[in-house]
């Protein structure tokens, strides 16, 4: 394959050699079947390359010539081998240097050529030694005159007339590494449909000159290689799984959604946990789950009124329920931890709207959560949560179901079902299925609930209103989205950049 | 979430039938449970020790089903078999019952007072004449199992022991002594060991060493003796030898030890009413006699059924479905809740048996109502709350800044929130004590020691783990940093964060000054000292000495910027220079029109809410009128029922042209639907039924339509007149009332009329009035808000609207002349009458 010669390149040859470009379309005329470009080379005395440049320019204007790629074989010199066409072979050299008195046999040996030299031009006996001589061994002519056949050969070659040598000699002077064998590329170049032996010069861009003087009018330009790449913009990329939030956020707000301040990693257990009536024994709570804090170790300020009433519900029931009936520490609640999920911040939301006149809310959050979980491939110990909560009088389950078939027809998933599942601080829960077109299966895509009136009811809530929540990870449609398998790809400072330079945007229903 | 191992071929022989397992996973799906696996003892061996060690396993089919945490009743075949025939209606719900021996005194356990330092509770029960088969006893060790990891909390809160009784002979005691003093051969060895010895033996238990924490640094160890001085057990750790039970055995003690009391009556009633059905007298249970230090005796178990009284209408409103209360009940029984519509009203007594301790609040029973009638044949609706939606401001910069980093050329990075200590302290040249960082207890690696307190050493991880990019990389993080705060509630607090690096050849500092004059630009801050921004040299050991500069934005420094120290590029395991920048957000926050969000909340309460005492809580969550006295006649009878069916002829509603309290009232007095003979009666029954969801909101009714069930308590001697104001109004007031009423009509609708602009701006005001507490006189209330009389205002109509907990509010309209009277004016002259009025909202205001 010959090198791909860029646009420019093609144009600085066209403008240098003009005048090659000529000649090489007189050639062609002149030729009934043809002519080959190695040959119109070694004619003109110029570079193969020069030739073939005028060839690709030539093709660029349109059908003026047609070139086909063509390979032969053919020798060429070693460097050693143009070395003897120039200077004589090692033998001759050696003979022509020693005088009619002879040479030091040392002093030969010091000549470039002396080593390779001797021994050959010796085997020809055009040399003898004396080893008698005073001051060691000495060189004398044995003949009158030679012939450097060797360089005969080489110059026949270097000419272009290897088919003088028959198959042997270019094999010795192989073996010698004066001549090598080698594969050329050539073109053989016939006449076009619109030959022509006068090229009108074509231009390759519009320039500003021709704009003001209208020469454009009367130029030919030169056609655009469409099948070239365009250069890369120099520019910044977003994260992909920002990227997806941002999707994720736009949905919320054209739902009616408002973003809750989640800008708060560190909870206290009381909200993570208590506040939502998740006992203190659960063990979501333990020390394999949850991050907890020695420094800042614990939380010192509640609304005590609230504090007291949750502590109600859970150590003696009230409100309704049974209550857990175990006895409730504040010890236990007052232990920070890196919040578990996003539902902390949603619980003071809602104690918050307790304490005003009840209006009815749609919230939603995209954050950080933390685990203190076994990580794998799809498992960090953070990570985001999509957090959807909605606050009204006489909210039903059916309710619940019919917001979540909007939001996730807003992902593009259509198929939904519903599974019953225990969560502790909704009733009921249910587990999100969607149908996967590519696995053929249903598989869980988010978690549901009607949060328990023992979370609501203490915080002041109205009795007649009920609040329904869902929550699903950000990472998980993320990897889907981007064919990611490992999280650590995605997130983290193992993230792969080019995968981030590379990222398409986020379309989440396409 | 637990899993339950079940040999398949058992499982369906129990149930009667086999499925294939897409319909064993499909009932599975319906029920809330999930088939997790299906898999064989074969596989799991090969699984986790290799082929060789599976050959010799069983091959039989097992599957693995995945529990709901909260369902103990559910955690062996016997329980899951039981639910899901209940379930299928292929079996009633069996009814446990506990019984006294036939002959001599129940089995006593006494406590002594040495087990308060330990383990104070202690429970027991007898499963007489009960046969065990390989595969029951396999399931009563697993059940054991299976309860000692989830409600005993790994045998922490409750441990259980299971005895032969016919080896032993009561009464026993339970006490606890010093280590060092208990001696006995414990269960499947074959001498005896002190307890101080068998903590030794057992810390390389694979199994039993994960117990040894629970009472190791006590004082005493809790033992339970029989009256020979023989070990039942060693709870939580172990069971004595002598006592074990085997296939042969026909009378087993169950005794459970605890330190938390209700779990450990959950989990004795757990094991016999699962077990009990291989009892010579199915599901029966003999009871035992615990002896409390003080002397008090109580019987276990317990088996207590509860009943919980509560409307068909709650179910169908909390649902979203319209059934019939009979129909509620079935759903109820499929789902082991015995229930049956009592009658009165929509009324169901539910049962909740021993076996559904997960059942403690009315919304557990309408869940179980919902699964029974199938979550996923359940209407989907859609709220109809509007709602706007505002964006939380902080995210709305991030979101906005980000965008225009990117354009300036930088690419996002996306960096944990957790790491080392290191990585924020030694690496960036720092103190980690000067750090303000939150500290992680219970790390599992150093990963996660602390909080970041910078977004810096992210970003130079970022760039390690990429050298192979081409130069320069050019990176930033929008995120939030945790800082400790004292004045926060829990001591800390987030700060957003924007950092950026440059890495090159040369460490183009100009590139990262540059970046931060663009950001400027973009937060319109100008370059200028005072009011603006600049950046003037500082010292700072992350950076190189010389080349660090301190940013000052109107005044105040929010962050650095400069070129790494040589020291902190080679930490980070780089090799070419690097310029960086960080700044807190947070001040460029500047106004938002938009609601300040926080998650702050306030520490003390405003609004004192009336909140249930117990004895209330207690009461059936929604009561309804039991009369079916109206004055069209009974309409429990065909008379009454006729009487209403002919009022209804041509009228839509009770009242007027809109559903009201009126037609809930009526509604609600009818005992079951009226059948098709009246048809105009059953159109407007239907039509009222649909308005269930919402009645709560419905205006209140003008008139009495049903009478009190005893006419001889009635209080008001107006009853025989059929026009009874609720409001106690006279009839002068309620014409008087009419008469404003039409004139505000009037004035509404001249205001509609006209095409042009109002000559005088007018605003229709609806304003909630809160009385102090269900005792305020709220027709005295009213006749002081409407005693208020301005110049350009006039009262329209009015209604009470339940708050809860007895409290009603008074909800008025009223038409003001905007130029004459304001809300403020409003306001403060209704909340002069202080005696009856707390507060006064206006709930909705809008131009005429």
């Amino acid at each position: 394959v010959p090198p791909t010669i860029s646009q420019h390149e093609m144009d600085h040859l066209l403008m240098a050699d003009s005048g090659v470009v000529e000649t090489l379309l007189q050639r062609i005329e002149k030729a009934d079947d043809g002519v080959d470009s190695l040959n119109v080379a070694a004619s003109l005395g110029v570079d193969h390359q020069v030739i073939v440049g005028a060839v690709k320019s030539l093709q660029a204007l349109g059908d003026i010539i047609s070139a086909d790629l063509r390979s032969s074989k053919h020798w060429e010199l070693t460097v050693e081998g143009s070395e003897i066409a120039e200077q004589g072979s090692h033998e001759a050299r050696v003979f022509s240097s020693i005088p009619l008195e002879g040479l030091a046999q040392s002093e030969l040996m010091k000549l470039s050529f002396g080593k390779i030299g001797f021994s050959k031009a010796m085997s020809n006996k055009w040399i003898r030694v004396d080893k008698t001589q005073e001051g060691g061994p000495r060189i004398f002519r044995a003949v009158e005159n030679i012939e450097d056949q060797v360089r005969e050969k080489l110059l026949q070659v270097q000419k272009g007339n290897f088919s003088q040598l028959d198959e042997k000699e270019k094999n010795e002077l192989k073996k010698r590494k004066l001549l090598s064998e080698v594969t050329v590329k050539s073109y053989w170049i016939t006449k076009g449909s619109s030959f022509s032996t006068t090229i009108t010069k074509q231009e390759t861009e519009l320039t500003p000159e021709m704009i003001a003087t209208g020469s454009w009018k009367e130029k030919k330009f030169k056609p655009y290689n469409f099948e070239a790449m365009g250069v890369a913009p120099d520019c910044g990329h977003l994260h992909p799984l920002m990227k997806v939030r941002t999707q994720f956020r736009q949905i919320f707000l054209e739902m009616g959604f408002t973003e809750m301040p989640t800008n708060n990693f560190i909870e206290s257990s009381f909200w993570n946990f208590d506040s939502l009536f998740q006992p203190q024994q659960h063990p979501a709570r333990d020390q394999h789950d949850t991050f907890f804090l020695s420094d800042p170790a614990l939380a010192h300020e509640f609304p005590q009124d609230y504090l007291e009433r949750v502590k109600k519900v859970h150590s003696e029931g009230g409100f309704g329920s049974q209550g857990y009936k175990y006895d409730w520490k504040i010890e236990e609640a007052q232990k920070n931890i890196l919040r578990t999920h996003t539902t902390a911040v949603s619980a003071r939301m809602l104690y918050k709207l307790a304490q005003q006149k009840f209006t009815p809310v749609k919230y939603f959050s995209i954050d950080r959560v933390f685990r203190n979980e076994t990580l794998d491939a799809t498992h960090l110990a953070e990570f985001h949560q999509i957090e959807g909560v909605v606050a009204d009088y006489g909210l039903t389950l059916g309710d619940l179901m019919g917001i979540l078939h909007q939001f996730f027809t807003k992902l593009g998933i259509t198929k939904l079902r519903f599974k019953p599942a225990y969560n502790p601080y909704t009733e009921p829960s249910m587990e999100v299925f969607s149908y996967h077109e590519g696995l053929k299966k249903w598989v869980e895509v988010g978690n549901s609930g009607v949060f328990r009136p023992e979370m609501l009811l203490p915080m002041g809530l109205p009795e007649d209103v009920s609040v329904i929540a869902w929550g699903l990870s950000l990472e998980r449609p993320t990897m889907i989205k981007y064919g990611i398998n490992n999280i650590r790809e995605l997130v983290g400072h193992k993230v792969n950049l080019q995968m981030v330079y590379d990222g398409p945007i986020c379309r989440l229903d396409s | 979430m637990p899993t339950v191992g079940i040999k398949r071929d058992l499982l369906f022989k129990a149930l009667g039938r086999t499925y294939t397992d897409e319909e064993f996973d499909e009932l599975c799906f319906e029920f809330g449970l999930e088939l997790d696996e299906i898999t064989s003892e074969k596989e799991i061996v090969s699984r986790e020790q290799g082929d060789t060690k599976a050959s010799d396993a069983s091959d039989v089919i097992l599957y693995k089903i995945d529990v709901p945490a909260n369902r103990y009743d559910l955690l062996c075949l016997e329980g899951l078999v039981r639910g899901l025939q209940v379930f299928k209606n292929k079996l009633e719900a069996p009814r446990y019952r506990r019984i006294s021996p036939v002959n001599g005194d129940p089995q006593k356990l006494i406590i002594t007072k040495e087990t308060a330092a330990v383990r104070p509770f202690a429970v027991a029960a007898v499963l007489r004449n009960i046969t065990f088969t390989q595969e029951r006893y396999d399931s009563f060790i697993e059940l054991q199992e299976k309860l000692h990891q989830n409600i005993c909390r790994k045998r922490s809160l409750v441990a259980i022991g299971t005895h032969d009784l016919d080896t032993i002979s009561g009464p026993f005691t339970y006490t606890a002594k010093p280590p060092g003093d208990i001696s006995f051969k414990p269960l499947n060895q074959t001498k005896e060991y002190t307890a101080t010895e068998l903590m030794s033996l057992y810390k390389t238990d694979s199994h039993l060493r994960h117990y040894l924490h629970i009472i190791e640094d006590k004082p005493v160890y809790p033992i339970i003796y029989d009256s020979n001085g023989i070990v039942l057990s060693m709870p939580p750790i172990i069971n004595g030898d002598h006592s074990k039970i085997t296939l042969q055995t026909k009378n087993v003690f169950i005794e459970c030890t605890a330190t938390d009391l209700t779990k450990a009556k959950i989990v004795l009633d757990m094991m016999v009413t699962m077990f009990s059905e291989y009892c010579s007298q199915p599901f029966t249970v003999e009871e035992a006699e615990v002896v409390y230090p003080d002397g008090k005796t109580c019987i276990y178990p317990e088996l207590a059924y509860r009943k919980e009284k509560l409307s068909g209408e709650f179910i169908n409103r909390k649902v979203g479905i319209n059934e019939s209360t009979e129909k509620i009940a079935q759903l109820l029984t499929r789902m082991c809740l015995l229930s049956r519509a009592t009658g009165v009203g929509d009324e169901i007594e539910v049962e909740i048996p021993p076996t559904r301790s997960d059942v403690i609040h009315a919304c557990d029973i309408m869940e179980d109502a919902a699964i029974a009638y199938g979550f996923n044949n359940i209407t989907r609706t859609t709220p109809r709350a509007y709602t706007v939606a505002n964006q939380f401001p902080l995210n709305k910069l991030t979101e906005l800044l980000r965008q225009d980093l990117a354009a300036a050329g930088f690419t996002e990075a996306l960096n944990f929130a957790l790491c080392s200590e290191e990585d924020i302290a030694d690496k960036l040249g720092k103190k980690i004590s000067e750090t303000r960082a939150a500290h992680i207890s219970n790390p599992k690696t150093a990963e996660f020691q602390v909080a970041r307190t910078t977004l810096l050493p992210g970003l130079l991880k970022t760039i390690a783990a990429n050298r192979k990019m081409p130069l320069p990389l050019k990176l930033f993080e929008v995120s939030d940093v945790v800082l400790k705060d004292e004045t926060k509630d829990v001591g800390a607090r987030n700060s957003r964060r924007f950092c950026a690096v440059y890495y090159n050849k040369s460490p183009g500092f100009e590139v990262i000054h540059g970046l931060l004059d663009r950001t400027m630009q973009l937060l319109e801050v100008k370059s200028a000292r005072g009011e603006g921004y600049h950046i003037q040299a500082a010292d700072d050991s992350t950076f190189f000495p010389g080349r660090c500069a301190e940013i000052i934005v109107r005044g105040k420094t929010v962050g650095r910027l400069g070129v790494l120290h040589p020291d902190v590029i080679n930490r980070f395991e780089l090799t070419m220079p690097c310029s960086a920048m960080e700044i807190d957000i947070e001040p460029f926050l500047g106004h938002t029109a938009e609601t300040l969000l926080t998650h702050d909340v306030p520490m003390q309460e405003v609004i004192k809410h009336k909140f249930p005492t117990p004895d209330e809580s207690q009461q059936a969550p929604v009561s309804r009128p039991t009369s079916t006295k109206t004055v069209f006649g009974d309409v429990s009878t065909q008379v009454g029922l006729k009487a209403l069916n002919d009022f209804l002829a041509d009228k839509s509603y009770m009242e007027g042209f809109a559903a009201s309290q009126a037609d809930m009232t009526v509604f609600d007095a009818i005992p079951s639907p009226p059948s098709l003979t009246f048809c105009h009666l059953r159109r407007w029954y239907n039509h009222i039924k649909s308005f269930q969801r919402e009645r709560a909101r419905l205006p209140a009714a003008k008139r009495q339509f049903v009478l009190p069930a005893a006419p001889a308590a009635s209080t008001n001697n107006a009853s025989d007149d059929d026009d009874i104001d609720l409001f106690g109004s006279d009839d002068e007031a309620e014409s008087a009332e009419a008469a404003r009423v039409k004139e505000r009509r009037l004035a509404e609708y001249a205001a509609k009329k006209s095409k042009k602009p109002a000559l005088i701006a007018k605003s229709s005001i609806l304003l909630d009035v809160k009385p102090w507490d269900d005792e305020t006189d709220m027709a005295k209330l009213e006749e002081c808000v409407r005693s208020v009389s301005m110049d350009g205002l006039l009262w329209g109509q009015s209604k009470l609207v339940p708050v809860g907990y007895g409290i009603k509010k008074l909800q008025i309209g009223c038409v003001v002349e905007d130029d004459k009277v304001g809300t403020d004016l409003l306001e403060e002259a209704i909340t002069a009458f202080e005696d009856y009025v707390q507060s006064v909202d206006v709930a909705a205001f809008n131009k005429i």
